[in-house]
């Protein structure tokens, strides 16, 4: 248990359900994502129910960039798919802007962890369909998409196929991708888990360069505390499943941030070690029931 | 062999050498390849025209590649008992394309739909799986019966083969859809329409086209089956009456008309694939240098 009195400088912290300290940043902003009493239940193969969330308690303030972190199988990725209206909850209410949602909304934009672009379609045509979707001219759309493959540092790669690119590449055009539809929430599943250490840091600093110029409000899923800290205004940890909102952790380091040198920071590894700590029971659990399990 | 042999390169070589050298044992092995084939050609026609001509095999029963050529050759020059040859591998292409391309557009139609809609796939399962289940060439003889002798009842019993290799993998290829790339779509802004048109099919696709090399050769089965339950022209007549001839060469002889057209067919359907699936990784051609 850490106690928030003891917890160090540039973390501040909010225990508990979460809900009550949430509810004075909605009040005080009006709140861009807000889940409340979130319960989300999936039917096995095998005829029986498996639940995956169980009363998560989540609110996101505009421009906010959240980082989740929680032990595998904790129902992150469900949560995301619950926001960007993938899927229904069981119980509880999630609200995008203050509206419920229903189906996928338009304001909404995903990285997913596995590649998602469309392997036929060239990089061009990958940045560009977001644009033709929502109505543009096969023109308009590419101008756009140009603007974006300069943006994301793929000059020259436009006419080529996604299993012609690196896995950095093809994350860089998934990001591109999403982000030329200007969504104001962007939601993120571990984007960056499959690519080599390097490549992964230097995607960091180019997100959190490319959020910059936005007023995005992200959700990003990570199993990953580092990647976490590094990134986030606020640190949510989740149990292990079924998951639910243990904690949540203010990180107060100054922006902009070098994502490589930030980690040597005295402060960080204050931060990280207090997250750790909390972090460590809920993967433990997970893992001695995986251990069972198998 | 080759592989190991140029491993063992003297130290003294330059870069330069040793390429070319590489270089020189691929273009060595294609040329052994391709002298082999012939030469097993050779051995396969030339024993059989051997044994033949010497009366170890009967030559009235097995026919004789020389046999098979003069019959060729009377056939483009005088024609055959039905008219002249060219009209007869016209007839038989004609229903194979017809019994092909409007088998594969169903085929694809209905495999789309069915994928995309779990109820009607779950109430018609039943009933595909036991149409799939029937020899479906018996229908050939419903056929001739209702369409009669003529072209039509061949494009049937084309497509109706074509049509069960097209459509299992239709549908086999848009439940395997990656549902990740369809979440992704409808995040991006697609609608339905735009879901199947611009994920579904190109995702299936290679599986569709997969299945048109076989479906080719059943389209093919099926003219030349129709034409043997009945009809007035076709290569398939053509074999059937020579059999009732007697004609061993005949057969064979349109045997080798039928192989010739399923190559070039074959050779159509992989261009066209490559020019679809320009966007699938190459598969890289294993040679050791």
């Amino acid at each position: 248990m850490v106690n928030p009195v003891l917890a160090p400088q540039g973390v501040a912290m909010q225990r508990g359900t979460g809900s009550v300290a949430v509810q004075s940043v909605a009040a005080s902003s009006g709140s861009a994502i807000r889940l409340a009493g979130v319960t989300k239940r999936f039917a096995t193969a095998h005829g029986g129910i498996y639940t995956a969330i169980r009363d998560v308690d989540m609110e996101i303030a505009p421009g906010e960039f959240c980082t989740v972190v929680g032990p595998t199988g904790c129902g992150k990725s469900t949560t995301l798919g619950l926001i960007a209206g993938l899927s229904r909850p069981s119980g509880g209410s999630v609200e995008v802007d203050g509206a419920p949602v229903h189906g996928i909304n338009r304001e909404v934009g995903y990285v997913f962890q596995t590649d998602a672009v469309f392997p036929w379609r060239s990089v061009l045509d990958n940045i560009a369909v977001g644009p033709r979707y929502r109505g543009k001219s096969s023109a308009e759309a590419r101008a756009e998409a140009r603007d974006w493959i300069a943006r994301v540092g793929l000059t020259g790669f436009e006419d080529r196929y996604p299993h012609q690119l690196s896995g950095g590449m093809r994350k860089r055009v998934s990001l591109a991708q999403t982000l030329i539809n200007h969504p104001r929430i962007l939601l993120m599943d571990e984007p960056f888990s499959a690519l080599d250490v390097q490549t992964r840091t230097l995607m960091e600093n180019e997100l959190l360069t490319l959020w910059s110029a936005t007023s995005a409000s992200v959700v990003f899923v990570t199993h990953d505390l580092e990647e976490a800290i590094a990134l986030a205004d606020r640190v949510f940890v989740m149990t292990a499943g079924p998951g639910r909102v243990k904690s949540s952790y203010r990180i107060d380091l100054p922006r902009p941030r070098n994502v490589s040198e930030i980690r040597f920071l005295p402060e960080f590894v204050r931060i990280y070690e207090t997250i750790w700590n909390d972090l460590r029971e809920e993967v433990l659990v997970s893992y001695e029931r995986q251990k069972h399990a198998g | 062999m080759l592989a190991d042999s140029a491993l063992h390169v003297p130290a003294t070589m330059t870069e330069e050498e040793q390429l070319l050298r590489a270089k020189l044992r691929i273009r060595k092995r294609r040329i052994v390849v391709n002298i082999l084939r012939v030469v097993l050609g050779i051995v396969i026609v030339g024993s059989w025209q051997l044994t033949t001509a010497t009366g170890f095999v009967d030559k009235f029963n097995f026919g004789q590649p020389t046999g098979i050529v003069t019959q060729l050759q009377k056939w483009i020059t005088d024609g055959t008992a039905q008219g002249p040859l060219w009209k007869q591998v016209v007839v038989t292409l004609e229903e194979t394309l017809l019994g092909f391309g409007l088998g594969m557009v169903l085929g694809v139609v209905a495999g789309v739909l069915l994928g995309t809609n779990r109820l009607l796939a779950d109430i018609l399962a039943p009933y595909i799986k036991a149409l799939n289940a029937i020899p479906r060439v018996v229908l050939g003889a419903i056929f001739t019966i209702a369409l009669g002798l003529g072209m039509t009842s061949k494009v049937a019993l084309a497509l109706v083969l074509v049509f069960f290799v097209v459509f299992f993998n239709a549908y086999q290829g848009v439940r395997e859809v990656d549902p990740n790339l369809l979440a992704n779509a409808r995040l991006l802004g697609a609608d339905r329409r735009r879901v199947i048109q611009g994920v579904i099919v190109p995702s299936a696709m290679s599986w569709i086209l997969a299945s048109l090399h076989t479906a080719f050769g059943f389209a093919l089965i099926g003219a030349v089956v129709g034409e043997f339950l009945g009809s007035t022209e076709g290569i398939g007549l053509l074999i059937s009456s020579s059999q009732n001839t007697f004609n061993a060469n005949g057969v064979f002889a349109a045997m080798v008309l039928l192989a010739v057209v399923a190559l070039t067919a074959e050779a159509c359907v992989t261009a066209a694939e490559n020019r679809l699936v320009r966007w699938r990784p190459n598969q890289s051609v294993d040679v050791h240098i």
